[in-house]
């Protein structure tokens, strides 16, 4: 065998291997997507039906309610999205603005004390949240912030402050500071100057921080499981209920899933730049 | 407004924050693990000293919680670094097509683990489950996942299957820091892959081997979410692993004290983890590192 075919076996088995390594990743959430467009009868069938017609069945039964025995009429479901899209967004909103703040601070000051400073901050971050989520929840119990918006709305921001921080003060160290300077120069103050000359420089990074803070937001599940209550269910809790039951009604709970688990495939696409270098904490650059 | 004076006033509210509630909430924690309390029943807070930490220490079902994460940990660690190592290997080159398969990579650890445990509870199921099935198919007859002798190694499987990519992001992201000029100077040296791999590769990337299989640790010692949905920590405590232990003791218990006692000393057990795992494995400190490359 010469050199050319071993080198194009070699080729061909790493293509293989990357096909079956993406085709195991992504069979899990093919058959979830699968099975909620499944009749139920399909969705239990043995062997696994591979092909099927789709049905939207389920995902009228999300938000319909039609089950034999139940008051036909609209499902609680609408709520819980309602809560999970209302906390997320409000907590980052927030987020954004004081990390921010903050970031462009670390980024552009000498602090005395910095890196203790900004280590205090990602240390929030390694902290497990099962060790904090019991003062926490004796602390609203004093304060009446248990089933509270507020109370869940101020536990994301925490949950994403060390975050936050932490990326914007990448971004901001990336914008040459002479921009700053240079708008101060023209009779910008220091905020003027950070409003109109660097935060459009680093809209796409609080674009990309803020992405991530909302899927982080959005899918967290202790804190809103043990300091939220019926008003305040997030989608995440509303799922667990599942939890112990045995005849579980999965063509709504799948249907569910992928209506919850949805917005994020989407961004995941369309950010994944970002993403990349969010994740690792910009030990990854965004390629 | 003085720059001195401004730099401070826009760290403020997020110091505040986090010490109102994180660093306030831990503090109140640390009083209450030398209380004997309740939150189910109206009775003061009773000093008790160090009894709930002699407690837990002396709960053979806390050593079995111990030793059960400490199963899971040595299950998915190595599992993950291999994989992801692997991984990261085959998409080391520039291919048509990397950017779908590094997408789709990036999904599992974009979604909830809540969401994943609904899932594979669906994909593990005994008479339907797809696992099963492919299981059957390739002899494997009437398996059962739940069980306790399988059932922390499924679970450790989920774990696999959301965070393998993350290894393998990172260490892809290490070796493509390697300066090709290296592998060059090594090829005109004459030195075999195997020569490259040690004396190029993996000095460059070992840093990052250690933050990544340090981020991994610390978050295996605190999955809570996949356990809750899927197992329950049963069949019996065969799952229950520490962090669904406190909250048992917490919330289902109502050891208020106790379960305050034993945060701490998983806390501390994280704390002295990161800080051996940073000696050990890095020369130069991984905050420094993420300092740099940030």
């Amino acid at each position: 065998m010469d050199r050319r075919t071993k080198r194009n076996i070699i080729k061909g088995v790493k293509y293989l291997l990357i096909a079956i390594v993406t085709a195991v990743w992504f069979f899990p959430v093919y058959w979830l997507i699968a099975t909620s467009l499944k009749t139920r009868l399909e969705m239990f069938a043995i062997p696994p039906k591979w092909l099927f017609n789709p049905v939207p069945d389920n995902f009228i039964d999300v938000f319909w309610e039609r089950r034999y025995g139940l008051t036909p009429g609209p499902t609680e479901f609408p709520k819980f999205l309602f809560n999970s899209f209302f906390i997320s967004l409000s907590s980052i909103g927030l987020v954004i603005l004081i990390g921010t703040l903050a970031a462009y601070s670390f980024s552009r000051f000498e602090l005395r004390g910095k890196n203790t400073w900004l280590f205090f901050i990602l240390s929030t971050r390694m902290l497990p949240p099962i060790a904090v989520v019991i003062p926490i929840y004796l602390m609203y119990q004093r304060l009446g912030l248990l089933n509270n918006y507020i109370g869940l709305i101020a536990l994301y921001i925490m949950f994403n402050m060390a975050f936050a921080v932490w990326m914007m003060k990448g971004f901001f160290d990336e914008i040459p500071r002479e921009l700053d300077e240079a708008a101060m120069v023209d009779g910008y103050s220091r905020m003027g100057a950070f409003r109109k000359a660097v935060l459009p420089q680093a809209l796409t990074g609080i674009a990309a921080t803020a992405v991530f803070c909302l899927i982080m937001a959005w899918n967290e599940f202790l804190f809103a499981y043990i300091l939220s209550g019926f008003d305040t269910r997030t989608v995440p809790v509303a799922l667990a209920r599942i939890r112990g039951e045995s005849g579980i009604n999965w063509g709504t709970i799948t249907a569910t899933e992928v209506i919850y688990i949805t917005p994020v495939i989407v961004f995941t696409f369309f950010l994944q730049k970002y993403l990349l270098r969010g994740i690792t904490f910009g030990t990854v650059k965004g390629r | 407004m003085k720059e001195k004076n401004l730099k401070w006033i826009l760290i403020l509210p997020a110091v505040i924050i986090l010490l109102f509630l994180v660093f306030y909430p831990l503090l109140w924690s640390l009083g209450l693990s030398f209380y004997e309390y309740s939150t189910m029943i109206v009775r003061p807070p009773k000093f008790v000293g160090l009894q709930n930490f002699i407690d837990v220490i002396n709960d053979p079902t806390i050593w079995h919680n111990f030793k059960v994460t400490a199963y899971f940990l040595a299950v998915a660690l190595p599992l993950e670094f291999l994989l992801g190592f692997g991984i990261a290997l085959l998409l080391y080159e520039e291919f048509k097509g990397r950017r779908i398969v590094l997408t789709i990579l990036l999904i599992p650890m974009m979604l909830a683990p809540i969401a994943v445990g609904v899932f594979y509870r669906f994909i593990y199921d005994s008479t339907f489950g797809i696992f099963t099935y492919i299981l059957s198919q390739i002899g494997v007859k009437q398996f059962e996942w739940y069980t306790y002798k399988w059932v922390i190694p499924c679970v450790a499987l989920v774990d696999v299957w959301q965070w393998t990519p993350f290894m393998m992001l990172i260490l892809l992201a290490g070796l493509m820091a390697v300066p090709q000029y290296l592998y060059e100077a090594a090829s005109i040296d004459r030195a075999g892959w195997m020569m490259k791999f040690r004396y190029i590769t993996l000095p460059i990337i070992k840093p990052l081997v250690g933050i990544a299989v340090l981020f991994r640790t610390m978050d295996i010692l605190k999955v809570f979410d996949t356990v809750f949905i899927l197992t329950d920590g049963g069949p019996g405590n065969a799952s229950e692993l520490i962090s669904f232990r406190i909250y048992r003791e917490a919330f289902q218990y109502f050891h208020t004290g106790k379960a305050s006692a034993l945060s701490y000393i998983f806390l501390v057990i994280i704390i002295v983890l990161t800080n051996i795992y940073l000696r050990f494995l890095t020369r130069r400190p991984a905050e420094a590192r993420v300092t740099r490359e940030v």
